[in-house]
């Protein structure tokens, strides 16, 4: 007996003292992201992309190798985000922090973030003011009135003078708004009407009825990616409201590629803005789109496309620092960095930490019988312009 | 003015007909049967599966995979029910809850695990979509639909449980147990036969709601909330309840949208509420 709890202890010993010198080898990130409940689609392709990123750049970086601790929300969770990161940092002694599809976990982890003086790259989450919480935070994904306030103007610029929007009720959904009225009436665009339907909404036809009487030259439409962008275009087919007429405007999520499966010639001519699309024309995204279909069988979205060049991110800057890993020098190392993207040329503003991208407006199209996002105009070099009124 | 009323009329009725065939089965399990089966959207939502599957991976016609759908649901509750549901029909409440939110957490699990997290895509024939134009009102063909089959569902089970002698046997297991009992009616197997019957309507009305709603996983959970309001709106035990229940909160719902959308959703709880105050039993409940 005696023997074998010495043995036991010696071998507990062994392992606490093997146990920090692994930790200090590998420089460990901690994902947090909703992997199951109503936004697990959005996880399992932001992970997809993750994993893509790290077997084809090798999993070590600086000469240390990479480790993932990945937490789970389960959903819109800002406590739980909360608490996840701080288990992650004081008990996993993660190094950094990334992942973030849901606004309210990403601010909730900010906290986190800023006081631990840990680097965070969050890699959908989109309402603008989330990077100022934390100076050590990054964003790899967009910010919602870079994307609206761009469309508002260009839909000013096509022509359109009166137009009413529909979002949904919630924070990104208030930002979409937001975004695209101010885009559209600084243009000199006038917002006849517009209305507020709520998140989890199975049915639309009272809302675009409404729309549809007051007769716009344009009608914009915001929901969450999932089950209403297909359920809503096919309501506004069925009311009658003709693409060709009535202008039907939206961020890229209307007419993603699920939705527009569901909505079949429904969807065509729809116009979105968005920053990336499997479809985009790119030697670079040719092969992105190869190898995860070759992965995963299935193509990349937004959330992909946030994963990779998070990733990116993430190496270039370790390789930067040398593989040094405190708050301070990977945000120094992460400011002003500049890379071509499947989605086209990318770059973190050093004074925001936020993305600058192309944003490209398209319209749904039949391309070899299938309804396709097609590109068929662009902004370069979009900054969130949220932040930038902020300084002011 | 009259044009949007009754196009809020049909719309909100259509509305209503959809939550009704999505709750005419929790009807028949919760309703006659008493036990609360908060796995039911989980046989709908298995029913949207089978449809998307037949659909679009074996070119079936929509028509075609209906009744695979009742069928395929109606099977998988016969095994549940004899394995497991059949053990807590005399526990209580709590525990049949119990059960059969596990059920509905092991469904989501499952559905996540084989078709992926992600949205179906769903599609319907040609001649089930867009529109037509009534006196000025717009009638969407699909809706139109979704009400006769609506109609036709609740004619065929009222008809069936007051007029054939199965309808007998399942109301007398279902008000007197020991009594039907005494009677030589084989009990138990009326029972599982009705489970059948209620989850396999289940699997139906999710396959004939997808086209409007969507699916994915977490459907199971998203519609239960729906399936209980009018069940309970319109009291336990009636299929009659549960019709009316359903029409009128799809019309105040779609016109509480249409004429106040600051209310928004909120108004299909008030109104749920306020029916629940007036009669507690529901509409048309006896207990």
């Amino acid at each position: 007996m005696q023997k074998l709890l010495i043995g036991l202890g010696s071998l507990a010993a062994a392992l606490l003292a093997a146990s920090p010198v692994h930790a200090q080898g590998a420089i460990k990130i901690g994902l947090i992201m909703p992997y199951s409940g109503q936004f697990a689609d959005t996880a399992t392709q932001m992970d997809n992309a993750i994993k893509l990123y790290v077997s084809q750049h090798g999993d070590s970086v600086a000469g240390r190798k990479i480790e993932f601790i990945r937490k789970d929300t389960g959903g819109i969770a800002p406590d739980i985000a909360k608490r996840l990161a701080q288990e992650l940092v004081v008990r996993d002694k993660v190094d950094l922090l990334a992942g973030f599809v849901l606004t309210p976990n990403a601010l909730a982890a900010s906290d986190v973030s800023a006081e631990a003086k840990k680097f965070m790259v969050i890699m959908n989450a989109a309402t603008a003011i989330i990077t100022t919480k934390s100076p050590y935070s990054t964003r790899t994904s967009l910010t919602i009135p870079q994307l609206n306030e761009t469309l508002g103007a260009w839909a000013y610029k096509s022509g359109v003078r009166k137009a009413y929007t529909m979002v949904s009720d919630f924070g990104p959904g208030h930002d979409g708004e937001n975004g695209f009225q101010r885009g559209f009436k600084d243009a000199g665009g006038q917002i006849v009407g517009s209305v507020r339907f709520p998140v989890a909404n199975p049915d639309f036809s009272a809302f675009v009825q409404r729309a549809k009487d007051l007769n716009p030259e344009a009608i914009y439409v915001w929901v969450p990616g999932g089950v209403q962008p297909a359920a809503i275009g096919k309501t506004l087919a069925e009311r009658g409201i003709d693409p060709a007429k009535t202008r039907i405007f939206g961020q890229g999520e209307l007419t993603e590629e699920s939705a527009l499966k569901s909505m079949g010639d429904a969807g065509l001519g729809i116009i979105t803005v968005y920053h990336y699309d499997y479809n985009h024309a790119s030697a670079m995204n040719a092969a992105f789109v190869k190898a995860y279909n070759g992965a995963y069988s299935r193509n990349p979205d937004i959330y992909s496309i946030g994963g990779w060049d998070g990733m990116h991110l993430i190496y270039e800057a370790l390789k930067k620092t040398g593989g040094k890993t405190d708050g301070d020098s990977l945000i120094a190392a992460a400011k002003g960095m500049k890379w071509e993207s499947p989605r086209g040329p990318v770059s973190i503003d050093p004074e925001t930490r936020d993305i600058i991208q192309t944003v490209y407006i398209r319209r749904v199209e039949k391309v070899g019988g299938q309804p396709r996002n097609v590109e068929f105009d662009k902004v370069e070099n979009v900054k969130d312009p949220f932040k930038a009124r902020m300084k002011k | 003015m009259i044009g949007p009323l009754v196009g809020v009329l049909f719309d909100g009725f259509a509305y209503g007909m959809l939550l009704f065939l999505l709750s005419v089965g929790l009807s028949v399990t919760l309703g006659m049967m008493n036990f609360v089966n908060l796995a039911h959207c989980s046989f709908a939502m298995l029913g949207g599966y089978v449809t998307v599957s037949l659909m679009n991976d074996l070119g079936w016609p929509f028509f075609a995979t209906l009744p695979l759908a009742f069928l395929a649901a109606a099977a998988v509750s016969v095994v549940l029910e004899r394995v497991l549901y059949r053990r807590l029909y005399r526990a209580s409440d709590l525990d049949q809850c119990l059960l059969t939110i596990g059920i509905v957490f092991v469904s989501v699990a499952s559905a996540a695990y084989i078709y992926g997290t992600v949205q179906q895509p769903v599609q319907m024939p040609d001649y089930l979509q867009g529109s037509f134009v009534v006196m000025g009102v717009n009638i969407a063909v699909y809706r139109l639909f979704l009400v006769g089959a609506a109609l036709a569902i609740t004619l065929i089970l009222v008809a069936g449980l007051e007029y054939t002698r199965f309808g007998a046997q399942v109301r007398a297991a279902v008000d007197n147990q020991r009594m039907a009992r005494g009677l030589g009616i084989n009990v138990g197997g009326v029972f599982a036969v009705t489970f059948a019957l209620g989850s396999g309507l289940a699997g139906l009305g999710g396959s004939l709601a997808i086209a409007i709603v969507g699916l994915d996983p977490s459907f199971a959970f998203t519609y239960l909330i729906y399936v209980l309001i009018v069940v309970s709106t319109g009291g336990l035990g009636s299929i009659g309840g549960s019709f009316v229940a359903a029409a009128l909160l799809g019309i105040s719902d779609v016109a509480g949208k249409y004429y106040v959308p600051q209310l928004g959703s909120f108004l299909i709880y008030l109104v749920m509420l306020g029916m629940l105050m007036w009669r507690p039993a529901g509409l048309f409940g006896k207990r």
